[in-house]
């Protein structure tokens, strides 16, 4: 490797290795070589010289990940992009992007924000995740609500295949011939292929916001509020919530606002037309104030949005001031649905002890419920991924799937036949294995081991791949 | 065709003797490109859709599921085709939450039903699909083809959240599930859009639903030259108006419009009854949204020298829009030898208006422009006659289309074209990336039984 990269290009002392053995997850695994390729040639070789010593690879943006999507689970080489985050072209007339997928999320936005445009997805981490980790997990955010997934913003990729052959699937104006790959690769969690080149669609801004704040007294009434207004078919660009819990503790770090002695809040915008905004802002505060709101303040200005959506994206990181570490769950309910399944996420915290905060994505029934908890406790980190399961179950149980937006990952590849047949794994099985037949990429993830439903091997050969 | 007597029996004895037919006139209405399939199945249920095709694996025949059957000739003659598996009796609509906005119904659900259906609790699925009146809800996800609606609303992919299948093991299978946003396993739905029932029988497909607006509008500028009315378009575009429509008709596909509807007695906008480029817009909202809308595409046509700016009533509005959803269906009988050419560019330009004008030039055809959203152009060629010459014509127009759309990044299908057309085009096309696209087929389809051959490449 370090022939192919140079030295510079490769790390192997295990003090290096330590951190790659983590993303944001609550999961661990070591690569044995960790390899920063420039160039889609140079990843392509790298992955040839891995095929021939039989060592698996996983590729690995900013290691931002929640489900523990880019960790070396078999061991072997990993790819960071990090040092492939160029911006090959921006075209904004036809509002078009092709990077390099290293290219941090919010690097793009800024990139072409001058014209007017934004590269819509906005996982919670844009600051810092790489568009290549979003293609990978299909990511979210909060505005996906009226603007869509990664998937959606998505026209064309360049991938490498596990045997080094690199192809491109798409198309640069987004429509396909044949079947939709890049349908099919968005969102498959680096286990189909390597992504080492992305054309991205760029959306351009609308002309007007508002961004509300509505206050309730309990996370019911906020609950049902977000219930109505999907039924009343208004589609806010976001509608988040934030339990009193959660709110507090971010109150006390950003200062952002948010009322300490509230039961919850929603943090809804509104974007597009000034003419259309006026009456759906009007449409949120009436059904706010039907459902018992205790009070619904507009954002006055820039500064006072701003500060508004610090509050929640900083939330995790405030999180951090209460807990030695707190597990971000990711599931996906009907809207409709939101009220009872808050209810059983209160009544599974309380069933294994935990305080569960929640702050997520309302308005796509897309909860983050948090659980605090101590990892160095053995016990405590046991019950956190009990409790965690228990969740996900009531999230299938009520209709709803196991991730809304930080993917399956080796976080929840056990859980999947909660929602698959057999029939369903021997398919996607055999989609796997039509792209990566000897589950050299990123194995282990996905598919559940323990089930008789077509293991995915974590095959190495007893090579020392240590330099 | 070889369809015996004893696969007549074993059908029957799977699917039930009432839901069989193997002989008879029937059979001649399901054929495709002159194929006759040797016999027909009515699946009951999903159950016997899958029993079906794990008979057809069997005994090496070619099935292919079919909804009304309106857009069955998109994509190329089916290698083999001896089953048609019509699931036009699978009609249900499974489950409707519409609070969630979440809908999932039975692929021979038609489209016009849940259109009613959907209206009752104000709310739509964007999908304005031509033969739209018969077209099913399977049907419109295999045959891929366009919504008129798509700049505002996306097409099929951005919301259809689910499906379920039988794959070519006979096996039923599903995908994605019932809720709006979702990232548990592989998106295998995706690949079902457009992929003309080579991959699978679909039996349910999820969607989620959107709200009706609280009314409408419509708006045409008339212009002299495809120039300024590109010209306009672009200003359209970039002015980001939350728009259903924007499309811009040649001379030829206005006059064809004014004929359909003037002999339907159907109520027409003016504009129509000038010998110019066209640019058609639809957009709702509130009276505010709709007032605003109209407002300023009047000034932006104003600008780009529009000889004629008209808002539409809401009569002729549907008339014309009604029209653009339908451009397929009537573009194709609109002579004895048709052929539809749909090319997808980063970026429409003049000069790729009039170049495709240019290859029809001195054949004995006439040509049609109709130039979509998000970058969708339509270039029909009709000819009078299916005779050896003009044969030979639409096949270096085709080929043609097909090198400009790829000298400007773009790519170019063909959406119809007479039999015979097709084998030539397919005897001459080699298709890059048609290996990798295989592995898709096969995974799916291990033994080849859902019509191979009907995507260019042999897939």
């Amino acid at each position: 490797m370090k022939t192919l990269l140079g030295a510079a290009n490769v790390l192997h002392h295990a003090e290096d290795l330590l951190l790659y053995e983590f993303d944001g997850s609550v999961e661990k695994g070591r690569p044995d070589l960790v390899v920063f390729p420039h160039s889609t040639e140079e990843v392509s070789r790298i992955v040839k010289l891995a095929m021939h010593y039989e060592v698996p690879v996983v590729g690995r943006g900013a290691g931002t990940g929640l489900s523990g999507g880019a960790l070396a689970r078999g061991g072997g080489v990993m790819i960071v992009f990090a040092r492939m985050n160029r911006i090959l072209e921006l075209d904004t007339v036809n509002c078009r992007a092709v990077v390099q997928p290293g290219v941090v999320n919010l690097d793009l936005t800024r990139a072409v924000e001058h014209a007017d445009l934004y590269f819509a997805p906005d996982p919670s981490s844009a600051k810092s995740c790489t568009i290549g980790g979003n293609v990978a997990e299909n990511a979210g955010g909060p505005h996906t609500l009226a603007y869509g997934v990664t998937t959606n913003h998505v026209a064309a990729l360049e991938l490498v295949l596990p045997d080094g052959e690199i192809v491109r699937v798409g198309s640069r104006h987004g429509d396909t011939r044949g079947y939709d790959l890049c349908g099919l690769f968005v969102g498959s969690e680096g286990t189909l292929a390597l992504v080492t080149e992305i054309t991205v669609k760029l959306s351009r801004k609308a002309e007007a916001v508002k961004t509300l704040l509505a206050i309730f007294e309990t996370i019911d009434e906020a609950s049902q509020a977000v219930v109505e207004i999907t039924a009343r078919g208004i589609t806010p660009a976001a509608c988040e919530m934030l339990d009193g819990w959660t709110l507090r503790v971010v109150e006390d770090y950003i200062h952002a606002g948010f009322p300490r002695d509230s039961g919850a809040v929603l943090l809804i915008e509104v974007e597009g037309l000034r003419e259309a905004i006026e009456g759906q802002a009007a449409a949120v505060e009436d059904v706010c104030r039907v459902c018992h709101a205790r009070e619904v303040r507009l954002a006055k200005d820039e500064h006072e949005r701003d500060l508004l959506w610090k509050g929640r994206k900083s939330a995790f990181g405030a999180l951090g001031r209460v807990a030695p570490s707190n597990y971000v769950l990711d599931g996906v309910i009907p809207r409709s649905k939101l009220p009872q399944a808050l209810q059983r996420i209160r009544g599974i915290g309380e069933q294994f002890g935990f305080s569960v905060g929640n702050i997520f994505h309302a308005g796509d029934g897309n909860l983050h419920p948090i659980v605090l908890y101590d990892p160095r406790n053995k016990e405590q980190c046991a019950k956190a991924i009990a409790a965690s399961h228990e969740i996900i179950r009531a999230c299938v149980e009520l209709g709803g799937a196991l991730t809304g937006e930080h993917g399956v990952g080796m976080e929840k590849n056990e859980l999947m036949t909660l929602l698959f047949s057999e029939a369903d794994f021997a398919l996607m099985r055999r989609v796997h294995d039509a792209m990566n037949p000897e589950s050299s990429l990123n194995p282990g993830k996905i598919f559940p081991l323990s089930k008789g439903c077509g293991e995915i091997r974590i095959k190495r050969k007893a090579v020392d791949v240590r330099v | 065709m070889t369809a015996t007597a004893n696969l007549g029996a074993r059908l029957s004895e799977a699917a039930g003797t009432e839901h069989v037919i193997t002989a008879g006139e029937e059979l001649a209405s399901y054929a495709i490109d002159g194929i006759v399939p040797g016999a027909i199945v009515r699946p009951a249920s999903a159950e016997v859709a899958a029993k079906t095709v794990r008979l057809a694996a069997a005994e090496k025949l070619g099935l292919l599921a079919l909804g009304s059957r309106s857009k069955c000739e998109i994509g190329m003659t089916p290698s083999r085709y001896d089953i048609a598996l019509d699931m036009t009796g699978l009609r249900e609509i499974a489950h409707y939450d519409a609070s969630d906005m979440t809908l999932s119904v039975d692929a021979g659900m038609p489209l016009r039903e849940l259109e009613i259906f959907l209206k009752r609790h104000g709310q739509f699925l964007p999908l304005a699909v031509p033969c739209f009146e018969s077209t099913t809800a399977g049907g419109v996800i295999a045959s891929g083809i366009d919504s008129s609606l798509r700049m505002q609303y996306g097409g099929a992919r951005d919301f259809l959240i689910g499906a379920e299948f039988v794959d070519g093991t006979g096996q039923l299978c599903k995908s994605g599930g019932r809720v709006v946003k979702n990232v548990t396993g592989y998106d295998l739905h995706k690949l079902l859009i457009g992929s003309l029932g080579t991959l699978g029988v679909i039996t349910r497909v999820n969607f989620r639903t959107f709200p009706l607006a609280a009314m409408s509008g419509g708006h045409v500028a008339a212009f002299a030259n495809c120039e300024s009315a590109l010209a306009y378009r672009k200003s359209v575009e970039k002015a980001a108006l939350p728009l259903g429509n924007l499309e811009v008709l040649s001379p030829e596909v206005v006059r064809m419009i004014r004929a359909i509807l003037q002999r339907n007695e159907a109520k027409m906008p003016e504009s129509l009854e000038r010998k110019e480029w066209l640019v058609y817009c639809s957009y709702e909202g509130n009276h505010a949204v709709v007032r605003r809308i109209s407002q300023d595409l009047e000034r932006m046509a104003g600008e780009a020298s529009a000889s004629h700016n008209e808002l539409l009533e809401t009569a002729a509005d549907e008339s014309l829009g009604g029209m653009l959803r339908e451009a397929y269906e009537w573009m194709r009988w609109a002579a004895p030898a048709t052929m539809i050419c749909r090319l997808v560019l980063p970026e429409v330009t003049t000069g790729i208006l009039k170049e495709l004008s240019r290859l029809v030039e001195g054949n004995v055809v006439r040509s049609a422009l109709l130039v979509r959203a998000v970058g969708i152009l339509y270039f029909a060629a009709f000819a009078e006659e299916e005779s050896e010459p003009v044969m030979a014509a639409l096949t270096n127009i085709a080929a043609d289309a097909k090198s400009l759309a790829a000298s400007n990044n773009g790519d170019a299908t063909l959406l119809h074209a007479p039999t015979e057309l097709k084998a030539r085009l397919a005897a001459s096309r080699s298709e890059s990336g048609f290996a990798f696209q295989q592995r898709i087929k096969l995974a799916f389809d291990p033994s080849s039984v859902f019509a191979p051959g009907r995507i260019v490449g042999g897939l």
